[in-house]
This record gives structure tokens, sequence and C-alpha cells, in this order.
């Protein structure tokens, strides 16, 4: 009784040890949301550190180009005043002359002649040579004994590239995945036709990841209406047909197909027994045996054999939930089958359709290992020109700026669909 | 500052060399080579002998990339300790400072006893190794030359494994394209030589796969897969009189070269390096090394101790040496870089 007059009588409702409602319910609203926020926060940090960070850290390589700013300071600002059209003046050179000397102390060379040559081919080894000889230069004027050294130094366009790659920050990478370069006056121009791969490589990237997530399509649909409209116990043996090579590792399965593909392998041989072989000699579209091994073909087929689950689980759990009642009504109203499918069942599946498909597309852009052992050289896709940059170039603006063209491409594509189809449309299961 | 880049690829090599690093904590050598039996004779005649010693290593295996060590010395976080390397890789490297400079004084050896010992200030040589083609006698007749063999395909059809690399690769094109053997290096040097080189090589493009490792192009002669087979001539000693494949070395236009140890700069480890490669420059144990594989000691203190049986298998043998072809690890350690560069283009197209 004391305690309820102790209360100021205002009208707030309030809790029993006299804090306004309000106040308390938000604090213990405030615990809950700590505690939730506790449980998610590991996942958080493993996200950040391991996905949101090294993306943010691939944008920033793509674009940053410290090499030249950092082992030729002197020149880099002396290189600020030149018009850029004859020949840099004399104390040009004396500061080239100065970096050049230092950075070979440091054994710095090589990285300038690394970087330059990304943009003037053959340069690596002039820098390098003109790094050992450089040493002997003490007394000025530098710039007739620098162009004696190689002439390469005489030519205003080399000037020009490293008056380019002055800056910290460079678009020299993104442009040349793009086949692209900037020209010594600072325009974009065409690379030349044998530098110029990039562009083919993405949109064979694209052209495989495309015709895969058709095949697993094809393939996928008609198996997933069986597994969804058979009765129970043929429905799970189906089922575990699917799911047993979903769960064997992709390197056995890409190696085991590298198998299967062998010129005189077992498909080969399939080939040849059933008269596929002679059928194609006939029409003329192979001379002799059929040659699989490191083929477009064998990529395609492994592929669609190791995205065809990803496609098939989304529509079949969809169509789980299709009640069969809806083509019976169909039926009874006069349908024919095949008219009640297409335009009673088949829309209704189109949500798995969606998801399987652009989950079998986005993971067809990545795919590296699989054309890596079953394809040849012109069937590589980005991933493994990443990977080649990374292992045996070690460049690392190169690996990035390919992996921006690769999250822009999967991005955009990833708007067009939303625009088309409705990310909200599609159901996973 | 330091490269964020490298910094970040030698963070991720780093998490995907876990145990090297692990290993390194733990105070042992890493050393890296070729793998396959080349690897597997080193390991026969120095690894084991110098872990019976009381030392401790880790192996490692690489296809001879020299970005993969300049990653390390940029990112100043090396993990391989000593490495087997071949020329053009040393040059290229020694130029550049991703190598230690070698004091022989302090490995105690005589640089003149080596063959080769004077070629680069960055490595120890320590063996002889030559690039060849080979065919399996039971299925393929002997070709009449090396270009019959890896150009004819009216007369050979089928396909034919050669190494993922512009090396040796260009000059034999060159050559079977009509370049005298002393011209090739004058030639490849002009923008229209290596055009020529590429030009040669697009008539058998279809016909190739390309092999990475040492150990693929055996592999793959032996698995029927290919008609002529491009590997170390080592590789395929190995597979006649170990594995009794009825193949055939063809020693036309063979390619020698050295290989060698090197330290790349910056190594925590360079006293157990040095030490390593003291013990492993040995004459017996170098001898002892050919008795796994067909490979010539670099050291010349060597060559009495080699079974003389073993002699008539190495490239250096008068016989196999009749039409020889000496590549140019000078040109190959300045232009590597850009012919790997335009070659990989070439692949991709």
């Amino acid at each position: 009784m004391s305690m309820a007059q102790a209360l100021p009588n205002d009208g707030v409702m309030r809790a029993a040890d006299g804090t306004p409602l309000k106040v308390a319910l938000a604090r213990a609203e405030r615990r809950e949301r700590m505690k939730a926020l506790g449980l998610v926060a590991p996942l958080f940090a493993f996200i950040v550190l391991s996905f949101v960070i090294p993306i943010i850290v691939m944008l920033y390589n793509a674009v940053y180009d410290p090499d030249v700013a950092q082992n030729m300071p002197r020149t880099v600002v002396a290189l600020e005043s030149w018009d850029g059209k004859d020949l840099p003046s004399e104390e040009v050179f004396a500061a080239f002359v100065a970096d050049m000397q230092e950075a070979q102390k440091a054994k710095q060379v090589a990285l300038i002649g690394k970087r330059l040559n990304y943009e003037i081919s053959g340069i690596r080894s002039k820098v390098i040579a003109t790094g050992r000889k450089i040493g002997a230069l003490e007394q000025g004027p530098f710039k007739d004994a620098v162009i004696g050294i190689d002439k390469v130094w005489g030519d205003p366009d080399t000037w020009a590239t490293i008056k380019r790659s002055s800056s910290d920050w460079t678009p020299f990478y993104i442009l040349s995945m793009l086949d692209l370069r900037q020209g010594a006056d600072g325009s974009i121009e065409q690379l030349p036709a044998d530098r110029a791969i990039y562009k083919d490589i993405l949109v064979r990237t694209l052209g495989i990841s495309l015709l895969v997530t058709v095949m697993t399509l094809i393939l996928g649909y008609p198996v997933a209406y069986l597994l969804a409209t058979s009765p129970q116990k043929t429905a799970s043996i189906l089922m575990i047909f699917v799911l047993l090579p979903f769960w064997t590792s992709l390197l056995v399965r890409t190696t085991a197909w590298m198998i299967l593909m062998q010129d005189g392998g077992v498909f080969t041989q399939l080939l040849n027994i059933t008269g596929i072989t002679w059928l194609l000699n006939i029409f003329g579209a192979i001379d002799g045996e059929p040659q699989l091994f490191k083929t477009r073909f064998s990529t395609i087929v492994a592929m669609t054999h190791i995205q065809l689950p990803f496609t098939l689980l989304p529509i079949y759990s969809v169509m789980k939930t299709i009640s069969p009642n809806y083509m019976r009504a169909a039926k009874s109203l006069g349908g024919k089958p095949f008219y009640c499918f297409l335009r009673v069942y088949m829309p209704q599946t189109m949500a798995g359709v969606a998801a399987g498909c652009l989950l079998t597309f986005i993971l067809c852009l990545g795919y590296y290992i699989t054309p890596a052992l079953v394809g040849g050289p012109t069937d590589q896709m980005v991933s493994g020109f990443i990977e080649r940059a990374i292992n045996s170039e070690n460049n690392w603006g190169k690996a990035s700026a390919l992996g921006v063209i690769l999250l822009t491409a999967t991005l955009i594509l990833y708007y067009v669909y939303n625009k088309l189809i409705g990310i909200d449309r599609m159901k996973l299961g | 500052m330091k490269k964020f880049a490298t910094l970040f690829g030698a963070a991720l090599m780093a998490g995907t060399a876990v145990f090297a690093v692990q290993a390194h904590a733990a105070d042992e050598l890493t050393i890296t080579s070729w793998g396959g039996s080349y690897q597997e004779s080193q390991r026969k005649a120095f690894f084991e002998p110098f872990i019976a010693a009381g030392n401790k290593i880790t192996e490692a295996e690489y296809n001879g990339e020299i970005a993969k060590i300049r990653a390390m010395v940029e990112a100043n976080s090396v993990t391989w300790d000593v490495v087997d390397v071949d020329t053009q890789t040393v040059l290229a490297g020694c130029a550049e400072g991703t190598f230690e400079t070698i004091d022989w004084a302090k490995l105690g050896l005589d640089k003149s006893k080596f063959i080769g010992g004077d070629v680069t200030e960055c490595a120890v040589p320590n063996i002889l190794y030559s690039t060849v083609a080979a065919y399996d006698t039971t299925k393929t007749q002997a070709p009449a030359s090396l270009f019959e063999a890896l150009f004819d395909t009216a007369k050979f059809p089928g396909k034919r494994a050669l190494q993922k690399s512009p090396f040796v690769n260009l000059e034999w094109a060159l050559m079977a394209d009509g370049v005298a053997p002393e011209e090739v290096y004058k030639v490849l040097g002009t923008q229209e030589g290596v055009e020529r080189a590429f030009k040669k090589l697009d008539t058998i493009k279809k016909d190739v796969i390309w092999w990475e490792s040492g150990a693929q192009g055996p592999q793959l002669l032996a698995d029927g897969q290919v008609v002529f087979a491009t590997s170390w001539n080592g590789r395929f000693d190995t597979a006649i009189n170990k594995d009794k494949k009825p193949f055939q070395i063809i020693w036309d236009r063979q390619a020698p070269d050295w290989d060698w140890w090197a330290i790349p700069k910056g190594t925590p480890k360079i006293e157990e390096a040095y030490r390593f490669i003291a013990f492993a420059s040995d004459p017996q144990r170098m001898a002892d090394q050919t008795k796994y594989i067909a490979y010539g000691p670099a050291n010349k203190d060597s060559a009495p101790l080699v079974d003389p049986a073993v002699l008539a298998n190495l490239p250096s043998a008068p016989d196999n040496l009749k039409t020889v072809f000496y590549p140019d690890p000078n040109f190959w350690g300045d232009k590597g870089d850009e012919l790997r560069e335009r070659f990989n283009a070439w692949l991709a197209q």
C-alpha cells in the first residue's frame, strides 16, 4: 500500500518496480536485441572478414598501382612540367638517373620494368639492362648517355607511359581486361589483336554458363517432374540417384569425366558400339574416331553433370507444392494433356525454374577446375585466367581487374533477371 | 609503404600454406623442387641422408613458376628456403634481386669444379637435364627427325604432348620452319620471328595437349593419349628403365639446360639452406642421384663415380649430342616474361 502511495498519480503506466512501462519494455527489448546480436555476431564477423574485406581489397587492387610512383619519385615530379610532345628535358633525365641508381641499389628496378612492361611489351628487359649500366653514369649531361644505353629512352611514348603510370591510381588494368588501353595522348584505343583476348574470354564464360544452364534445365525439368509425381517409394530411390553425385566431391567427378572422355576411353567406345561414330562420320561431322578429351564438348558435358542437381532440386521442391487438383480441374474442363501442362502446370513451376537456373548460371560463371582439367586452352573461363594471373604471372592488378569484370557482369545479369522475372518470385524450396 | 596487393597476396598464400608456415615455426627447412621422379631421386640422394644427419626438411613442389618465388620475396614472407630452378629463372630472378647471392667460400665449395659454376652469382648448379621428345615403340614408327615427330601430322596423325611454356617450343618451331639453329635467337629476337614461330605452332595447335608438370608427358604417352610427348630426359628414362615402358627418346635437337639450387632472398633459414646446398653438392651424393634418375651431375668430381651404364643415357653421351640444340638462357632470362605472356594469349585464342 505504501509503495502505491509513493508513486505519482500522473496517469503513466508503470512496472512493478515503479519505472514507466515504456522504459522497462525498451530495456527488455534492448536486452533481447543484444542477445540476438551476440548470436549473429560470429557469422557477421566471418562474412566481413572472408567476404566483404576481400571484395573491397579486390576492387582496390584493380585500380591501385604504386610501383612507378614509389620507385621513381624524382622522375615523376620532373615529368609534371613536361608538355608530352618532344623528348623531356635534361632535368627529367637527371632525375631518372638518380631514381634508377637508387632503385638498382634497392633491387627494385625489376618492379619498374614489370609495371612498364604491362603497357610497352618488351621494355622489361631493357629497364633491367639499363639499371645494370646506369650506375656508371656519374656526371651530366645525362640525356644522350641514357639514350645511348637503350634507344627506348629516346622515344617520347616511353616517357608518356611513365607519366601516365605516375599516379597511385590507374584505369589500366580494368581497361586492358576489356581489350582497351590508353594511347600516348590519353585517349582510349583498342589493344592489338595478339593481346586482345579478354573480351572473348568473358563472352566465352557467359556462353558456356548459359549453355550449361539450358542443358541442365532441359535434362532436369522432366526428372524433377517424375520425382514430384511418382509414388513416394519410387521417388525416394530416384532421389538417391540425383543426390549421390551431388554428394560426391566436385574434383572427383571432374577427374572421373577426364577418364571417361579420354581418347579411346569409355565414352568414345560407347559412341563406337552404338554406331554414333559411324553416323557422325557419314554426315562428315568428324573424321575417324571422335576426339573428346580437352574439348569444349567434354567441358559442357562435365559441367552439365555437375550442375544438374542445382537446377533440378529447386524445381522439384516447387513442383512438390503444386496440388494435382489443378491438372485434374483443367482436364475435366476438356483440356488436352499437353495444353493443360503448358498452361496450367508449367507456369506454376516458373519460380523454381528461375531459382534453379539463376543458381546454376552464377555458379557456372566461377567455374575453374572443370574447364582446367577437362577442357583445352580455348575452353578456359575467366576464373582460370584469374588463377594464372596470380599463380604464374604474379599480377595482382590483372587478377583483381578480372574479378571486378566478373563481379560486374554477374551484378548486371542479376539486375536484368530481377527486372524480367523478379527476385521475389524466386523460390529455392 | 609495402604494396598492399602483395601483402594481401602473401596473406592468402600464407593461408593456403598454413602447413608450410607451421613447418617453418618448427625449424624445418623447406625445399621446393619439380615433383615426380626427379624429386624422388633428390629425396633418396639428398633429403633422406640430410634428415638422417639430424636435420628436418619439408618438401614442396612447383612447376617452375618464377612468379610464386617473386611474390614471396616481394611480400617479405619467404616460406621456401631452397628452390630447384632452371637457368632462365635463375637469371631473371638474379637480375631483379629475387635470389640471394651465393657465397661459395661459405659453402666450402670450389666454383671451378662445377660445370656452369660461373654462369650466375645467384645459384649452385646441381644437374644437367635436357628437354626431349619420346614415343611408344609398340604404337609409333620411328620418326626421321624431331621435327617430323612434332609437326608432320599427316605422317603421324594423333596428338602431341608439349610443355605449356614457350621455352624450347618456339625454338623448335622456328627450326622446323627452316631457321638454322645458330640463327634461332636472332630471328626470335624480332617481332616477325616471334610471329613466325607462332604461325608454325598454329599448324599443330589443335593436335597438342599441353602439360604443366613433368610427370604428365610420360603419363600421357603411357595412356596412349598422344603419339609423341616432350618432357625432361630423366622422366622418360625412369619410365623406360624403372617402369619398363616401351618408350624411345628422340635425342635429335635435344635442348640441354641446368637445374640449380637457389635461395629466395630474405629466407630466415639461410644458414640451414647453405648447409643443405653444401651437403647436396658432395660429389659422391651427386653421383648417387644418377642411380635414381638419368641427369648429369654438375660437379665435375662426380663424373668418375657415375656408373658407366648410366653415362650412355645422359644427355651428354656423345651419341646423344650429335644434333644437340643449346637454348640460350640469357635470351630467356631477359625475354621470358614477355614471351610467356604472348604464348598464354596465343593459347587462349
